[in-house]
């Protein structure tokens, strides 16, 4: 079960339309979550990684559209093609929350205030599973416990008010668990909350991957929870993806001038003072004015004439991918 | 294109999107400055109708010795209730005076209410208000009251109070108009100030040592100046409603003096309604249209003070 | 003034907030969002101020500004003109004082003004400290946005016409813009985006040798402290738990919280990953902090002294200078006296 494949991506191309713009959120993303394994998405803030998150639960915006490309969920039914469901309608909606579960950066706002918390996990059974209402209850107390959430006989009939960040964190997995998915898509679940209950939920979603086999997506800005969590990453750029392979590969031996730079930009804790940090010049591109060809062209110290063009996506490895026209030459140097 | 919307029905959004998608690929790596001008004016184009209305109306009324032919306080008892025509553009009133000159007149002392009200108790509000939403402390609490106090007045009762004490007067209603309203935009600029108070740049300028009336009155006034603006707005066509209002029960302006209120007063008359629809039909649609025009104004004010709408 | 004196000393300095309950606002109770810190910043130094959300390190650094006023203890600023009291100066006696701290925010989106342009918003400080003409004021304004590395001319345009990165260095121009000795950095850099983070942090390190400044850098990223900082204090529910050399407290964690604080921080590089030490619970209230060491319900060595006790923060051995820590269970303090030995 390991390797089985929960979700293909295969050329996505969303895009988004408002105040009479167009901008081309995700120009053609391709990728694969498998079972059991974390696949971290990576990325700066405009970089398509949440609108891919969107995508696949198709909770995109009214003035958005998808494009092209095929998002297909592998489910014990056979596949799915999840873009060619209407947006909300019943089948997608069953998949919403049993299948695909999605939980959000904000923990304060993504839980309603006037309900407890017991309510909103024994509404998504209610709504996904046959459970009775004693099952129910009991059901949503188990999932408390197993979240770690202590005293969850008491805890369940709280509203979230009286949760701190890091249990409220934890009820949204919950909830996101309760029918028990195949598929968790985490949108910079711990960005708001401290680290040290960062490594809490961290654990949590550890164990969730080795005891469940869930296949989880975790959307990201920080490198380090990159090291830390994932299986495979995908590094995103201004709605592409740049590099894409195993943590080892991508980490170690970066081949796109992008990854390469991200890793030397940020300081590494017990490195120490003399550690040299290298900033990427520039700023990310007006996304309603895209450079031509590739996106980080302006700002990437290897820029040729080719660079005009957008690089078709290459391996350099069966698992590892690259969008760049010198890679070759980034290989050889990583390969030293 | 692609199979996804061949099972999907395709709608009216799609074809614009598409529209959108293929304007932007056409135009990819030139900057369009004209483009997003003309957008920008385009949004603005009701506010630019409402301003020749309103400029138009408030100019009419302002020249209306030069423009009305007749006087419009005196009656013609062989023109009584005359239909339009070209002698009476709107028509004659029961008493034979002219509509068309009275609405010019009336707008005159309309407007002056209005506007005037409005203004003024604008200012006192957001003199108040924004100071006291700033400081805080006892003169917060204390303002907070006395507004209340106002508004929980009942307006007719201050109005049949003063009318009663001083007489019905044009500056008498000003007056009124003022006292009661200036409460809305005082809580209005208050409630501003207190969400503006908590951004970093005032916490930056109380770090440079600046004082409170300059950070509250220079720096944080004019991001609550939006608001205010669409708020005088409004509340100059409600206080133009009221007047009609009060005029129209005959609690306003003393009825010798024309006024969009007054003349309404006319149609209380079944018959009038009925059968003598010039005689309210011109001056209810300047009303509307005036006070219209004015929240179009408003809108475009707010864009207008928000740069960052200036997209 | 030798460039290692202390440009601020804190003594026993607490904030506390009184909280209000009912309809009758009775005080119920105080969020002790400081509660006795007693530090020194050096000149010329970067101090961070390192710890989780709720710790009071923003607090802290407010009062040091004097934007938000101490509650109890002192702080006092010494330069040239010998040192002076802070909290016991009004508003008006603080003005002069003004000029030498200053503070740059966290939220790139609220720091600036948006009805003014960047010259709009910057000018009235200057003007405040007595530069009279526009011309002047122009042209500081210029040479100031030079040295954030962004053109003249932007001091013309609006808040909303810049990025992140780009406004969070205005906010470092507006800082500079009446020459301060000392600035506190709160999350400077935290809102940005990992690409343009590192240009400001090259940035703050730039502006600091050439106008030969002091940081005060709060934080909750301690891999950027690390690579920032000259000495790193670590705050744990209104105190300072360790306070030590910033290589230091990598090399010798001495105080619990700070180990397990290190050991959470998911670390981009895969020969450095350490075991997490995962810390059980949240932190507990400021409202109601737990008697004696206040770390010690979530503390994994925690015996019977630490229930009762408040341990003192303590001096211990170090290569790098002195290494400070508030626990009773690290062995053989430098010398048993506590740090506070001026103070009545």
């Amino acid at each position: 079960m390991a390797n089985e494949v929960a979700l293909t991506v295969n050329g996505l191309k969303t895009y988004i339309y408002t105040n009479n713009r167009c901008n081309r959120a995700l120009d053609g993303v391709s990728f694969e979550i498998r079972q059991g394994k974390t696949l971290c998405i990576v990325g700066e803030s405009g970089c398509g990684k949440s609108v891919t998150a969107d995508s696949i639960m198709q909770l995109l915006p009214t003035l958005s559209r998808i494009e092209d490309g095929e998002i297909t969920y592998h489910g014990p039914d056979g596949p799915v093609r999840i873009d060619q469901l209407p947006r909300d309608g019943a089948k997608m909606r069953a998949i919403r929350g049993k299948e695909i579960a999605m939980i959000f950066q904000d923990p304060m706002t993504a839980l309603n205030p006037v309900y407890s918390i017991g309510f909103q996990i024994k509404e998504m059974l209610k709504y996904h599973t046959g459970l009775g209402r004693s099952d129910r209850h009991s059901k949503a107390i188990d999932l408390l416990r197993s979240m770690g959430i202590p005293l969850p006989e008491k805890r369940v009939n709280e509203y979230p008010h009286l949760y701190s960040g890091g249990m409220r964190q934890r009820a949204m997995i919950a909830i996101a668990m309760s029918c028990n998915p195949r598929i968790l898509i985490a949108d910079e679940p711990t960005t708001a909350l401290d680290v040290t209950i960062q490594a809490q939920i961290f654990e949590l979603m550890d164990t969730l991957k080795r005891d469940h086999g869930t296949a989880i997506m975790l959307i990201t800005h920080d490198m380090g929870v990159v090291a830390e969590l994932a299986d495979d990453v995908a590094v995103m750029y201004m709605g592409n993806i740049v590099e894409a392979g195993p943590v080892g590969k991508v980490l170690r031996n970066p081949v796109h001038p992008y990854t390469r730079a991200l890793l030397e930009s940020i300081p590494v804790l017990g490195r120490g003072k003399d550690q040299e940090i290298k900033a990427i010049p520039g700023q990310t591109p007006d996304p309603y004015n895209r450079p031509k060809g590739c996106q980080f062209a302006d700002r990437c110290a290897y820029r040729i004439g080719a660079c005009d063009q957008m690089p078709d996506e290459t391996q350099v490895a069966p698992d590892h991918r690259v969008t760049c026209w010198r890679y070759e030459e980034f290989a050889a140097d990583a390969a030293e | 294109m692609t199979d996804a919307n061949a099972t999907r029905p395709r709608t009216r959004r799609d074809a614009q999107f598409d529209k959108i998608r293929d304007r932007e690929a056409a135009l990819a790596g030139t900057r369009q400055h004209t483009a997003r001008f003309m957008s920008k004016f385009l949004n603005n184009r009701l506010a630019v109708v409402g301003f020749v209305i309103f400029a138009v109306i408030c100019l009419m009324s302002l020249f209306a010795p030069l423009i009305a032919q007749h006087d419009p306080m005196s009656p013609n008892l062989r023109a009584i209730a005359k239909p339009p025509s070209a002698e009476h553009w709107f028509g004659t009133d029961k008493t034979g005076r002219d509509v068309f000159a009275r609405v010019l007149y009336g707008g005159r002392v309309s407007i002056l209410v209005g506007l005037g009200s409005a203004l003024l108790s604008a200012i006192i509000g957001v003199i108040i208000g924004v100071y006291s939403g700033y400081v805080g402390g006892w003169l917060d609490w204390i303002a907070m009251r006395i507004s209340e106090i106002f508004m929980s007045f009942p307006q007719i009762i201050l109005v049949l109070l003063l009318v009663a004490i001083l007489g019905q007067s044009l500056l008498n209603l000003i007056v009124i108009f003022t006292l009661t309203g200036w409460g809305g935009i005082y809580r209005m600029a208050r409630a501003r100030m207190l969400s503006i108070r908590e951004e970093e740049y005032v916490q930056a300028l109380r770090s440079f040592g600046l004082g409170p009336a300059r950070i509250a009155y220079k720096h944080m006034l004019p991001n609550a100046l939006g608001p205010i603006m669409v708020n005088i707005t409004l509340s100059t066509a409600a206080f133009i409603l009221q007047e009609a209002g009060l005029s129209f029960l005959g609690l306003g302006v003393p009825l010798s003096i024309p006024t969009w209120g007054n003349i309404l007063n006319a149609a209380q008359d079944l018959r009038v309604l009925e059968q003598n629809w010039w005689i309210w039909l011109p001056v209810g649609a300047t009303i509307s249209l005036f006070v219209l025009s004015v929240n179009f104004i408003g809108d475009g004010l707010r864009d207008a003070t928000d740069p960052s709408q200036q997209g | 003034m030798q460039p290692n004196d202390p440009i601020l000393k804190l003594r026993d300095v607490q904030v506390h907030f009184p909280v209000k309950t009912g309809v009758f606002k009775r005080v119920t109770g105080h969020v002790r969002a400081v509660d006795g810190v007693d530090l020194d910043v050096r000149r010329g130094e970067v101090l961070g101020l390192v710890g989780e959300s709720g710790c009071g390190k923003t607090t802290l650094g407010k009062a040091i500004l004097q934007l938000v006023r101490a509650t109890q203890g002192t702080v006092t600023y010494s330069g040239e003109d010998g040192e002076t009291e802070l909290t016991s100066l009004d508003d008006a006696g603080l003005f002069r004082f003004r000029k030498r701290l200053q503070i740059v925010f966290q939220d790139p989106h609220s720091s600036l003004n948006p009805a003014f342009t960047i010259f709009g918003s910057l000018e009235d400080p200057l003007r405040h400290y007595g530069v009279k003409t526009r011309e002047e004021r122009r042209k500081i304004v210029g040479d100031l946005l030079e040295a954030v590395n962004m053109r003249r001319e932007s001091m013309d345009r609006y808040p909303h016409e810049f990025s992140g990165g780009q406004r969070q260095r205005i906010g470092i121009a507006r800082a500079l813009s009446i020459e301060p000795e000392l600035i506190v950095c709160d999350e400077a850099v935290s809102a940005l985006d990992v690409s343009i983070q590192a240009q400001v942090l090259q940035l703050l390190m730039e502006l600091k040798r050439e106008k030969n400044l002091t940081y005060v850098f709060i934080t909750h990223d301690l891999s950027v402290t690390e690579y920032l900082c000259d000495r790193i204090a670590v705050m744990y529910l209104g105190k300072i738990v360790e306070l030590c050399d910033a290589e230091d407290l990598y090399a010798n964690t001495l105080h619990p919280y700070s180990q397990a604080l290190l050991s959470a921080i998911p670390v981009a590089d895969l020969d450095k990953k350490s075991r997490r030490i995962v810390l059980q619970g949240d932190v507990p209230s400021p409202v109601n902090p737990p008697s004696g060491c206040p770390f010690h319900p979530r503390c994994r060595y925690v015996v019977d002294r630490c229930k009762t006790e408040v341990p003192e923060l303590r001096r211990f051995k170090s290569a790098k200078g002195e290494h400070m820590a508030a626990c009773h269970l690290i062995d053989q303090p430098l010398a048993e006296q506590p740090l506070r030995t001026e103070s009545p």
